[in-house]
């Protein structure tokens, strides 16, 4: 069933798409994570921005990523903007929440003790609120990653110059079900997600030696 | 002729109203498809979550499980699934059988996470009451836990069966039918109409499906739970943005 000659001679690009899967995913989660952090800064502290931009990130998702790929060729063609927009668009929705989240799981006595301390409200954003909230936002870095490394898959649909790794699954679909090809996009696919859940995982407890407890919580 | 022109002209069409490749035809097929994965998902995950959460035992596997199916891309494992599905039927096993089992695959995390969590999060108290009073362990479930925990629960179909109806599309890439078919065949005969028509009755579709599961919850929300004075059962188990998203 599987043709062991073809991956033999194709190892060079599966070593290709599955780099240009890694890049094109970190470059969606990069760019994807310092707009959320700007984002969920000014929500968390202009409080009546957070229900429509929280509204927007949620009629976000009820487009289809297939759908937003093709929409997007006509307006900024066959580039890698194409392929980078909905990537990043789908970030924001996961990571805005988390981050907002992570703030709001601050206790407030602890907040209350750091203006006690005499902290501006910079010091203690940044000295007390982003480090307590770095559990859950690892957690939304960690959905965000695994599931931009399954849309990546999709930016194929864009053209064959994208794709990643499923650039295999559609060409060898389009070749008539050569499965050898489909599974040479399929299996290393599933297996970088997997990897880079495990890799979160660990970060997760390497941030936050403090904060075990919750980080499993938040992993649930 | 600009998008939004392009895109009515191509809804208001009545050829697009008939037949086989018609719009209510699609929809159809995409209702069937969402509606058939969303039932076995919910088969599979619903006992299971519940009794996790019940019981306390088997959340690490479940949490293991959920977030394996959540790494999953749907892509890749309606590839994978393509040669299993064949031996079950050659002809529906090379087009729809291999997304349904994509969806499946994709709607189980939220319901079971958000199954058990849900069951898990209900107040120990009033657990313990339903144990005074001599309810045996199905009736607290159902009784007691099930009823408090619904907004939860429901929360987690409702995600699911959101997320379906979004990458039920992508089945359309492999010859499965659905609203996916007018983004695919748009991209292919570069008809921007079709594609944002697509996008329009695919949103729409996401959209209904998420206020109906709104409404369904409503519905089925206890009355004990509405009665003056109770507490809204919404706030005792304040969905995490975690679950779900």
């Amino acid at each position: 069933m599987i043709d062991w000659g073809w991956l033999a001679g194709h190892l060079d690009a599966i070593a290709y798409r599955t780099w240009q899967h890694v890049y094109l995913a970190a470059l969606g989660v990069g760019i994807g994570f310092a707009i959320s952090f700007v984002l969920a800064l000014v929500a968390a502290r202009y409080r009546i921005l957070y229900p429509p931009i929280s509204a927007l990130a949620g009629i976000l998702f009820t487009i289809p990523s297939l759908a937003l790929f093709a929409a997007l060729i006509s307006i900024t063609g066959f580039s890698v903007v194409t392929a980078e927009v909905p990537l990043v668009l789908y970030t924001l929705v996961i990571l805005v929440r988390n981050i907002v989240a992570g703030l709001d799981a601050v206790p407030v006595d602890v907040v209350e003790a750091a203006d006690g301390m005499g902290h501006s409200r910079r010091q203690r954003l940044w000295r007390v609120e982003l480090p307590l909230a770095l559990p859950l936002i690892v957690a939304g870095l960690r959905l965000a990653t695994v599931s931009t490394i399954g849309l990546v898959t999709i930016t194929g649909t864009i053209s064959d110059a994208y794709g990643g790794l499923g650039y295999f699954i559609l060409d060898g679909y389009h070749r008539g079900n050569f499965l050898t090809e489909m599974y040479a996009g399929a299996v290393p696919s599933i297996l970088l997600a997997l990897v880079a859940d495990l890799l979160f995982v660990r970060a997760q407890r390497r941030v936050t030696p403090w904060a075990r407890a919750r980080a499993t919580e938040a992993a649930a | 002729m600009n998008l939004v022109t392009e895109t009515a002209a191509w809804l208001t069409n009545p050829a697009q109203w008939a037949g086989q490749s018609g719009i209510p035809n699609r929809l159809l097929e995409h209702v069937l498809i969402a509606s058939i994965s969303l039932g076995i998902a919910l088969l599979l995950a619903l006992p299971a979550g519940l009794a996790i959460g019940h019981t306390g035992r088997g959340a690490a596997v479940a949490a293991g499980v959920a977030n394996l199916g959540r790494s999953l891309p749907s892509l890749a494992v309606i590839a994978i699934a393509i040669p299993v599905t064949v031996l079950v039927d050659p002809v529906l096993g090379g087009t729809v059988l291999p997304t349904l089992v994509a969806m499946v695959v994709l709607a189980i995390p939220p319901i079971l996470v958000n199954a058990y969590t849900g069951i898990a999060e209900v107040d120990r108290d009033l657990v313990e009451a339903g144990r005074g009073m001599g309810m045996r362990e199905r009736e607290i479930l159902a009784g007691i836990e099930l009823p408090v925990a619904l907004p939860v629960v429901l929360g987690g179909v409702r995600s699911a069966a959101v997320q379906i109806v979004a990458t039920a599309t992508l089945g359309a890439i492999f010859g499965s039918g659905g609203l996916g078919r007018f983004l695919v065949d748009g991209i292919a005969q570069n008809d921007d109409g079709q594609v944002f028509g697509g996008v329009v009755l695919v949103a729409g579709l996401a959209i209904a499906t998420e206020v109906a599961v709104g409404l369904l919850e409503r519905l089925a929300r206890s009355p004990g739970l509405r009665a003056p004075g109770a507490r809204p059962a919404t706030e005792l188990a304040p969905p995490s943005p975690l679950r779900g998203a």
